[in-house]
């Protein structure tokens, strides 16, 4: 296929209009309300990092998240200025505590710890499927999160991370987004994508074809590793801090809820539903504040928000279990 | 001697981690699905000991009973019965599901503060003490009421009617069917079973662990989930031994660890699992010969 003309199809458009039309209309809002909508579009990239992996393959991660973690702890402490590293964190290795990078260096660096420790990890763990790859990925979640919060030479244990660059405003926030997209798409449409998607469907006749599972899963691991290692780069410069507890398990469920909600299987999909389920649970958290519906004020009780949310994952499985985009991509109404 | 003092703690924890498993291991066996909310019977039952604080003990234990085995079938009624049929990881991001929605709610209800259960506090005290050990009253407890549940269950799948169609329903659910096995019974009474058995668990965590939180069952789901996997999912025996393993192993090692080193317990653990699901993906306590069901 001819490189532009690729791409300019409805399945890759559709997504980033969306996006673009989000982004664009977060001008309108005031500025806690943008935040808000700034960091859905990065949760957004984080859930188009999992179904890359996910989605294609059919097997249900519960670890992207270590990769997001790696990814935003690498960029988090790379991006604070070196004589401030060295007296809050003096146990950390030279190299990383004599050194910091800029913005885009430490997206980079996110992005390629995201994918090597992908690399490493999946060359052992993509043999599994269904329940024992479950186990087995919920296992590198706690082991990277236990390792990140304990171990001084290369993490800032289970203080916050000060002074990191807040450089995710709107144009990164929004551009990093299409970026994951982009590659979301040209992999899913790429021979590798379709031999993973061939082999989801039904194995041993992509097996009988000559499509090794095993190399296929891997590479799908290794890109969903890098896209959620920069995700997670661009989520810390948003936040300006970390800690290990903001990537683990709650992350992973609101993560996993957004693509079960917006469609498992689909790029649409995990952009409908990491939209929507952030936009739903930020109404919702404004709501615990107090916001004017008409005459009235409507104040939820705090909490609610996570109980709305679990509910709805669960009603998605019951009566839509392949997510509000019915797991397909987007496209024009044929003409008839 | 101080190793004996080890063995003697993680044989009691290992006990009631068998417990859990075995409960775990039991809704995976007859109904084909892993219950990710089965941590917050516990958690529920926390809860319910710390609202009766004032009662009678006797009626606070049927008390917790009977409200982690009510809430046991309405999750199996309204969650897990709508999606018998479907892809396993389905009902697995449904029992996730399940787990946070239960959690959240407590949450809202009771904060992340601790609450005190005030159960058999008693317990936690030492029965005797030979030279530098201490045996707790909850260690002698757990080896024995949890010992003996173990065997009381067995007894049940073994020796009773409904035991026997519970074993046959988790071997081959068709077949059990076809021979005139009433699969909601069954399910039912596997549910209601593996409840009391998170109950009685509970009632041996409590001394030791005495605040619940939200997230108290969340972490004992983890260790029996483990549990399962690596003992074998596929023999009930299996799965408790497994749980046993894994509790037992965790605090043995625990205890092994110099203090620096044990904030890495849980890296220890769960790579470890990884190693078994690699290598022995169908358990530690299976043949060779069976065919996994993962």
């Amino acid at each position: 296929m001819s490189g532009i003309r690729s791409l300019l199809k409805p399945a890759l458009m559709g997504p980033i209009l969306l996006v673009l039309t989000v982004a664009l209309s977060s001008n309108l809002f005031p500025a806690n309300i943008k935040l808000q909508l700034l960091a859905a579009l990065v949760s957004t990239a984080i859930v188009v990092g999992i179904y890359v992996f996910v989605g294609n393959s059919g097997v249900v991660s519960f670890g992207q998240i270590s990769f997001t973690a790696i990814g935003a702890f690498g960029a988090g402490i790379t991006s604070m200025p070196s004589p401030q590293k060295a007296t809050v964190f003096p146990e950390l290795f030279p190299i990383i505590r004599e050194n910091a990078l800029g913005n885009v260096s430490t997206l980079v660096l996110a992005t390629l710890l995201g994918a090597i420790f992908a690399l490493v990890a999946g060359s052992a763990l993509v043999r599994l499927s269904g329940l024992g790859a479950g186990i087995a990925m919920l296992s590198l979640l706690v082991i990277t999160r236990n390792v990140l919060r304990n171990w001084d030479r290369v993490g800032p244990g289970a203080k916050a991370i000060p002074g990191i660059e807040q450089s995710t405003g709107l144009v990164q926030a929004t551009a990093s987004l299409i970026l994951c997209i982009i590659v979301a798409y040209s992999y899913q449409i790429s021979r590798w994508g379709r031999r993973l998607r061939a082999s989801r469907e039904d194995a041993p006749a992509a097996a009988a074809a000559g499509i090794s599972q095993y190399q296929e899963r891997l590479i799908a691991f290794v890109v969903s590793g890098a896209l959620c290692g920069f995700a997670g780069g661009v989520y810390v410069h948003l936040l300006g801090s970390v800690t290990t507890e903001e990537v683990y398990i709650r992350l992973t469920f609101l993560t996993l809820a957004m693509l079960v909600i917006g469609g498992m299987g689909s790029l649409w999909g995990a952009v409908v539903g990491g939209l929507s389920v952030s936009i739903i649970n930020s109404i919702l958290f404004e709501a615990q504040n107090g916001i004017e519906v008409g005459p009235l004020t409507l104040t939820l009780p705090r909490g609610t928000s996570d109980m709305v949310l679990a509910s709805l994952m669960a009603l998605t499985l019951l009566w839509r279990p392949t997510g509000l985009t019915l797991s397909r991509e987007f496209s024009l109404p044929r003409r008839k | 001697m101080i190793y004996f003092q080890y063995l003697v703690d993680a044989v009691g924890i290992g006990v009631l981690y068998a417990l859990v498993a075995l409960g775990l291991g039991l809704v995976f066996g007859v109904m084909r699905l892993v219950n990710f909310a089965h941590g917050e019977l516990l958690m529920a039952g926390g809860y319910t000991l710390f609202l009766t604080a004032s009662w009678p003990t006797p009626t606070r234990l049927a008390a917790v009973a009977l409200v982690v085995t009510i809430l046991a079938l309405l999750i199996e009624r309204l969650a897990l019965r709508p999606l018998r049929g479907a892809a396993p990881t389905t009902t697995l991001i449904m029992t996730f599901a399940v787990s946070f929605l239960l959690r959240s709610i407590a949450q809202k209800k009771w904060s992340t503060q601790g609450k005190s259960m005030a159960l058999f506090e008693w317990m936690a005290r030492p029965a005797f003490e030979v030279g530098d050990i201490k045996v707790s009253i909850v260690t002698l407890m757990a080896i024995g009421i949890g010992g003996g549940l173990l065997v009381a269950v067995s007894l049940l799948l073994t020796r009773t009617p409904i035991g026997l169609q519970m074993r046959a329903t988790a071997m081959d659910p068709i077949m059990a069917q076809t021979l005139g096995i009433r699969a909601e019974l069954v399910v039912r009474g596997a549910t209601v079973l593996s409840a009391l058995l998170a109950a009685a668990a509970l009632f041996l965590f409590a001394p030791q662990r005495p605040v619940v939180t939200p997230e108290y069952g969340l972490l004992i789901t983890l260790i029996a989930l483990v549990g399962i996997v690596v003992g074998g999912m596929n023999r009930l025996a299996a799965s408790a031994a497994g749980g046993f393993a894994v509790g037992f192993a965790g605090s043995m090692v625990f205890s092994l660890l110099p203090r620096g080193q044990r904030v890495f317990l849980d890296s220890a653990v769960f790579g470890l699992v990884i190693v078994v699901l690699l290598f022995r993906p169908q358990g530690l306590f299976e043949s060779m010969r069976k065919t996994s069901r993962l």
